[in-house]
């Protein structure tokens, strides 16, 4: 993948220099702080959107209601850990089906991959929790300090009260977002409207406090003061980037053979790069997209919006800067690179890009993934029962042998009724005549003297089940049993096969 | 391969002087704040052993005083205070009203579970299937002192030939051959005649010859017929379950020499409550009356 590396990368920064060669290389880096200037344009727009839409599903879902009847939660997205139970609309799911839990990330991580083949780092740039906070917490933060000069030449300037002021009232709406951010999470774990009473009257648990003040805590340090170090430093998504882009992924590009050389907007023979700074001045990892890909660019495109606003003030045509593949870059710059800068050359390397392959063989090799899992898991949805019965067979011992010479297993029967009606069911077995079944504590029994196992509603019943080979009846080492069980018009609901086990013959 | 040190032409950074076909690693200083949570994580780990105990030496408990054993010690208590009124009511009721009250009797199978996995399951298995060489079964329908939940409680409370147990089971089978009682013939016929008693026997005119012994030395105890007598744990000689096994060499073994196993009391060892719960327990493994 060579394009993979930008092929200005040379000419745009000529030998960075190192501070001081003879000391040796410093042990750690300074922090250069980022301040982002603000910018319009569609862009930016489009981002707002996706912020209102994040932050609006976050903090309004856990207040949405689902009415489940009597005795069941109805909040419609609840994890209710007390009760091991996930409530989702209308699904409830019990911790052995947490599969689906797994299934719904996995059907997430492969989007997530076909979404960066194809257009690059959208979530990074878009929709991730970091750059969600962050964006609003940059907005909180122009409001009150404003803009990038003012926030620069405030960080200078000595410790005034006015100074004062506005550093604390710019933390404390930080923490107040941070706190509703915290409290928001503990109402996908609670009960919404009573947490939120709780939290506020300190009546809640040790336990919510906990978590309330550590997303309160993270979101605070992680949104307002590390910001783009998270993406840099501590993401492994950058790190295997490389490996989920590729020449026709659609990134945030510079297009070099157009802009190239900079110069002054009246200079002659230079490109459409006025080296206005105003592409960096926007980045809100404080990087310079002319360097070409980078493991820091989150993929925002603000800079495309910046670039555009100047080009548009210049007169010149928009997109030095955008959305643009690998492979039409490098078209471009062949076909362009004869030219000397002007419209000419533009028409000409414009005219040599082709149309992004978006059908391209991991395209489909994504969408194969994709609909196996979600095919899978639809299955399985759709195959789901709201009443199982597991049948587990005594292993100690395997078998007893009775003083008249009979045989008998011992089985434990559990019945979980995922609804929330009470319901008897009546026991059958499928088995070599003469095997009886008793049931230990359950007395009643349905017209044909079956037993009828009461099954509580949203639990688990536990019974002992004792199959009884009497002395003259003579059964293989293993013999193949099965527990049914009968709904009241004597359908079969539930089943469960199992092994009734002997001496050998 | 280690090569030199030398400066990349691209970013300007020191090479860490590690080349590997070619590639060689990039020496980027890390952020500050990085090394900031470096050395934090090192002063928290100093905090950490002046306050827990972290050396390996007798009395070193760190500032704070706290020692694992006696957390646990804690948490065990405060787990006893929380079931504290169950075993409360387990200790005052008898074991047929245990097995009546369904929520005494769920909390009673679970505890008596663990129960008899920490005292009772070492000789007679995890489930209660006994072990060859005198260790009987709870789990099959054959009782020496017998299978009702009563039976089973004194069983469990006092014992089987518990010496510093006044109440504890006793009986006591002779040594038949050993002291002389049998002659080696006599215990060879009483062996065929038990056999016959579950219809095993093999040489009939010696079953026949030690009907007679039988009725003269063991009917007392095991019965007429071999149907056993649990007054005096003696087993029942007519079935399938053979405690000691149930062949000819075994039979003559147990005639010739006698058997008398023996069972800890646990009333004094283990809170009334616990003896309650195995009792219901035990009852419930499959073979209770």
């Amino acid at each position: 993948m060579s394009e993979m590396k930008a092929p200005d990368r040379l000419k745009a920064q000529p030998a960075a220099a190192t501070p001081t060669p003879a000391a040796g290389q410093p042990l750690y880096a300074n922090r250069q702080k980022v301040y982002p200037k603000a910018v319009r344009g569609p862009v930016r727009r489009a981002k707002w959107a996706v912020l209102a839409l994040c932050l609006g599903l976050y903090y309004l879902v856990p207040w949405l209601r689902w009415d489940r009847g009597p005795g069941v939660p109805d909040q419609a997205v609840l994890v209710d850990m007390a009760n091991a139970r996930l409530f989702f609309l209308w699904i409830e799911l019990w911790p052995q089906e947490i599969y689906f839990l797994a299934g719904a990330l996995i059907l997430g991580a492969i989007a997530l991959f076909a979404v960066s083949s194809l257009f690059g780092r959208l979530w990074c740039g878009f929709t991730c929790p970091q750059t969600v906070w962050t964006d609003l917490f940059m907005w909180v933060e122009r409001l009150i300090e404003g803009d990038r000069v003012e926030r620069m030449r405030l960080d200078k300037a000595p410790w005034t009260a006015a100074k004062w002021a506005r550093k604390t009232a710019k933390h404390a709406a930080w923490l107040v977002i941070a706190a509703a951010t915290g409290g928001a999470w503990i109402m996908y774990f609670n009960d919404a409207p009573t947490v939120t009473r709780e939290i506020l009257t300190g009546a809640a648990s040790a336990k919510v406090y906990f978590f309330f003040g550590l997303f309160t805590a993270t979101t605070y340090v992680l949104a307002g003061w590390a910001r783009e170090q998270v993406c840099t430093y501590m993401c492994p998504w950058p790190r295997f980037q490389a490996a989920m882009l590729d020449e026709h992924s659609l990134v945030v590009s510079y297009r070099a053979w157009r802009g190239e050389p900079r110069g002054k907007a009246k200079a002659k023979g230079v490109g459409d790069c006025v080296d206005c700074m105003a592409c960096v001045q926007v980045c809100p990892t404080g990087i310079d997209i002319r360097d070409g890909l980078q493991i820091e660019c989150i993929g925002c495109g603000l800079c495309i919006d910046a670039c555009n606003q100047i080009m548009d003030r210049l007169g010149r045509p928009r997109g030095l800067i955008a959305f643009e593949t690998l492979t039409n870059l490098a078209a471009s710059e062949a076909a362009a690179a004869k030219l000397p800068p002007g419209p000419e050359r533009l028409a000409c390397g414009m005219a040599a890009r082709a149309a992004p392959r978006f059908l391209r063989p991991r395209t489909f090799v994504y969408a194969g993934m994709l609909s196996v899992v979600a095919l899978a898991m639809l299955g399985a949805f759709l195959m789901r029962e709201t009443l199982t019965v597991t049948a587990i067979r005594d292993r100690a011992p395997f078998f007893v042998r009775l003083s008249d010479g009979g045989v008998r297993n011992g089985y434990t029967l559990k019945i979980a009724n995922k609804t929330h009606e009470a319901a008897s069911f009546a026991l059958a077995l499928d088995a070599p005549a003469g095997l009886r079944l008793v049931v230990q504590d359950v007395a009643a029994s349905d017209a044909e003297g079956r037993p009828l196992l009461p099954a509580r509603p949203d639990g688990l019943a536990q019974y002992r089940v004792f199959l009884t080979a009497p002395p003259g009846l003579r059964l293989p080492e293993s013999t193949p049993v099965t527990f049914r069980l009968l709904d009241a018009r004597g359908h079969v609901v539930a089943r469960e096969g199992s092994v009734f086990l002997g001496p050998k013959p | 391969m280690p090569t030199k040190i030398e400066k990349d032409q691209i970013t300007g950074t020191e090479t860490t002087g590690h080349e590997w076909d070619g590639i060689k690693e990039l020496n980027t200083p890390l952020p500050r704040w990085w090394l900031m949570v470096f050395y934090a994580t090192i002063a928290f780990a100093l905090l950490w052993m002046i306050l827990y105990p972290s050396l390996p030496i007798r009395g070193a408990t760190g500032l704070t005083g706290w020692i694992a054993r006696e957390a646990v010690t804690g948490e065990m208590q405060a787990h006893q205070a929380r079931l504290e009124p169950m075993m409360a009511r387990l200790r005052a009721a008898t074991p047929e009203q245990i097995a009546a009250d369904p929520e005494l009797r769920a909390f009673a199978l679970a505890g008596g579970r663990a129960a008899f996995a920490n005292t009772c399951a070492g000789c007679h298995g995890a489930g209660g299937q006994g072990a060859p060489g005198g260790f009987p079964s709870l789990a099959d329908d054959d009782w020496l002192w017998g299978g009702s939940l009563d039976a089973i409680r004194t069983t469990i409370a006092h014992g089987i030939r518990t010496p510093e147990d006044e109440e504890a089971r006793q009986s006591q089978m002779p040594r038949f051959l050993a002291d002389g009682l049998l002659t080696a013939a006599q215990v060879n016929d009483v062996a065929e005649h038990v056999l016959s008693l579950s219809g095993r026997a093999t040489d009939e005119a010696a079953a026949a010859r030690g009907a007679a012994v039988f009725a003269e030395n063991c009917a007392s105890c095991h019965g007429e017929r071999g149907e056993g007598n649990r007054e005096l744990g003696a087993p029942r000689l007519s079935d399938h379950v053979w405690l000691y096994g149930g062949d000819k060499a075994s039979i003559v073994r147990s005639i010739s020499y006698a058997r008398s196993g023996v069972m800890p009391a646990w009333q004094g060892r283990l809170d009334p409550a616990v003896i309650n719960m195995l009792t219901v327990y035990v009852h419930a493994l499959g073979g209770g009356e």
